[in-house]
């Protein structure tokens, strides 16, 4: 045992080293992408004036402005590989970071690099040839076109939430052009985010997810501007964030930021792009646009904390946020660019499984909104003070449920407790209350799984369990986990002895223990007076006990 | 959940022929998010007795599956796609969407 501890413990070492050694990699390759891109453009840019002043015939109305460009940039032009090495020079000389905001900022706007503009635009803006080339396809959208690029690459988006749905958003936004992208989320980038929250990879585990989106966007487009605001969204700093943008997008996970975004484009009067995704469904609405609704006329309540679903206990197949928050990017763009028709006053419903879309006509602004309405109750000045958690009755996070305490802790067992007694050969049942699809998922060995919704129908089979126990030692230790490789094992492997409701006792798990002390709640006054729960159930085994469980 | 709705569905026809005296309207209920999870199923037909509204037939949803009478605050419920908030006189063959906010992302 010692030494294949010591083993697992270098392997996971190597591992480790792996992932770091590779993220480092990933890092200096990106930069030396990003680097060798700027150098290509400038290339490219120079070939392109050079074939402009050749025709300058073409574009009369520019042919001053052209001459003017291909005389400044002559010197660089007829040496461009030296060129490209002095401006390696530069870079190093000035302040990098400087020098990085600088190229986004002229990229962004297209002016400085700009080459005939003035003939184009009425308006006096211009559109340099990077610009043109790198929305090409997007300007030939007729109703789209020039006016909606340009209005594109002069607005501000806030991003909040940078999982599931931020990542297709941030994505399409950063590649579209947003001249400015705002980017929110206080978490890590996790294992199981990769599945669907696509903008983060492998090599970003651990690391915030606004660092990790922010590269990858930057990837996509360096001629843009992001802004990371890695402290999350709350009460107090919404109201001073949001204003700094035009158009918000919400694509967070959790209820009481629902609440306190929509507010806040109330109180700061900016459009928000609300989208939402679970399981195999995803809705979707633009609120506080026009005359529409905001996020509280429609929903003034909150739903009570235990009818609420969530991705990490329900689940989510990765496409569907997919789609949902495509939907999201198209209507921020249409929002941000000034065409089109929104979603305002409609709330789209998607059903993955049946793959179907239903429009819900919805209604104006409600009079009696608190936040909207005739006298509204919440103000920019004000919404700091408004207790959103508390309103919803949930942390502004993604969390678990809060862990009950139906049972007083002393006469329950901890994840440490369970394991000496199902090592010291008691006579027992262990029950896991858990739905059979999680039990498949991963399970204690020697487990009987009968879900706490079918737990009063299926009392026999429980009956007939305690009936045949034996006494018996068992070590999970020593078993692999039955899982995923071994659906259908270990149910009901006991054999008799003495058995009785009253002295036979009864372990009951479930995924992180509130299921649990409502079946022992119920279980004892079915008269099985030994049952007990685990507090913090599979989770605290798999962090207390044994943290080979494969916890989901 | 598909041999659930045709239970519903011929149940509902039953009682229409049955009954004959009192006349009724079948209305197709769709649930969505955790209306669905409750119900067990997307979609069934709801016999209610002529002249019914939309907020009669949520009362008789909220019976039959108790867990969405603590939600019924937090409900769009949307008449033929329409969202609303008064009670409305069903017809029959309307649809009446039943739908919890969704949170996740």
């Amino acid at each position: 045992m010692g030494e294949m501890d010591e083993e697992d413990v270098v392997m996971r070492r190597i591992s480790k080293l792996k992932k770091e050694s590779v993220r480092e990699e990933m890092v200096s390759r990106f930069a030396r992408i990003r680097k060798e891109a700027r150098e290509f453009r400038e290339q490219l840019a120079f070939q392109e004036r050079e074939e402009e002043a050749e025709n300058a015939d073409i574009v009369a109305g520019c042919k001053s402005d052209l001459d003017g460009e291909a005389q400044c940039r002559e010197p660089e032009g007829q040496q461009f590989t030296k060129n490209t090495k002095q401006k390696e020079g530069d870079l190093k000389s000035q302040d990098p970071e400087a020098k990085k905001q600088e190229d986004r900022r002229l990229g962004s706007c297209g002016m400085e690099n700009g080459s005939c503009a003035a003939g184009v635009f009425s308006s006096g803006h211009s559109m340099g040839a990077d610009f043109i080339r790198r929305y090409s396809r997007q300007l030939l959208v007729p109703s789209f076109g020039v006016s909606g690029q340009k209005k594109l690459s002069e607005s501000a988006i806030l991003i909040v939430g940078m999982g599931g749905l931020g990542s297709p958003i941030s994505s399409y936004l950063a590649a579209s052009g947003v001249g400015r992208l705002g980017l929110v989320d206080s978490d890590v980038v996790e294992l199981s985010n990769l599945h669907r929250q696509i903008i983060h990879t492998e090599a970003f585990i651990g690391q915030p997810k606004v660092s990790s989106a922010a590269s990858a966007c930057l990837a996509l487009n360096s001629s843009i501007l992001v802004k990371e605001h890695g402290r999350g969204l709350n009460a107090a700093n919404a109201v001073e964030i949001i204003s700094q943008y035009d158009v918000v997008v919400d694509a967070t996970d959790n209820i009481p930021s629902r609440y306190l975004i929509s507010d806040a484009c109330v109180a700061t009067a900016k459009p928000l792009v609300s989208g939402a995704a679970l399981g195999l469904e995803g809705q979707l609405s633009v609120y506080n646009h026009k005359s529409g609704p905001c996020y509280r006329c429609l929903f003034p309540v909150p739903p009570p904390p235990g009818t609420r679903q969530r991705c990490s206990d329900n689940g989510v197949l990765g496409v569907v946020p997919g789609i949902i928050g495509t939907l999201q990017a198209l209507e921020a763009i249409k929002l941000a660019s000034g065409f089109g028709e929104t979603l305002s006053s409609r709330m789209l419903l998607l059903d993955a499984f049946s793959t179907r879309i239903h429009m819900v006509k919805l209604r104006g602004r409600s009079p009696n909104c608190f936040a909207c309405g005739d006298a509204p109750q919440i103000s920019a000045a004000n919404l700091h003070e408004f207790d959103y958690e508390r309103f919803t009755e949930s942390t502004l996070s993604e969390e678990g449920p809060k862990a009950q305490e139906l049972i007083p802790v002393n006469d329950r067992l901890s994840s440490a407790e369970l394991k000496k007694l199902l090592e010291s050969g008691k006579p027992h049942v262990l029950l896991d209350v858990r739905d059979s699809h999680e039990y498949v998922i991963s399970s204690l060995p020697s487990s009987l799984n009968i879900p706490l919704s079918l737990l009063k129908e299926r009392l026999s089979v429980l009956q007939s369990a305690v009936d045949s126990v034996v006494s018996f030692p068992d070590n999970p230790q020593e078993k692999e986990y039955p899982g995923l490789q071994d659906v259908g094992s270990s149910k009901e492997e006991c054999s008799s002895v003495v058995p009785s409701r009253e002295n036979t006792s009864i372990y009951v798990v479930c995924r992180r223990g509130n299921d649990s002390q409502k079946a022992v709640q119920f279980l004892r006054s079915e008269g099985f007076s030994s049952a007990v729960d685990v507090v913090g159930g599979l989770e605290s085994w798999a962090k207390d006990v044994d943290e080979r469980f494969p916890f989901y | 959940m598909e041999m659930e709705v045709e239970k519903e569905q011929t149940e509902g026809a039953d009682e229409g022929v049955e009954l004959g005296v009192e006349k009724k309207v079948r209305v197709k209920v769709l649930l969505f998010a955790r209306a669905r999870e409750l119900a067990g199923g997307s979609e069934f037909d709801l016999s209610v007795a002529d002249g019914s509204t939309t907020a009669d037939c949520v009362a008789e949803l909220t019976t039959r599956f108790a867990a969405l009478e603590v939600m019924r605050e937090s409900i769009v419920v949307a008449l033929n796609f329409n969202y609303i908030t008064d009670p409305v006189e069903v017809k029959d063959g309307d649809e009446l969407a039943i739908i919890p906010p969704i949170s996740g992302g």
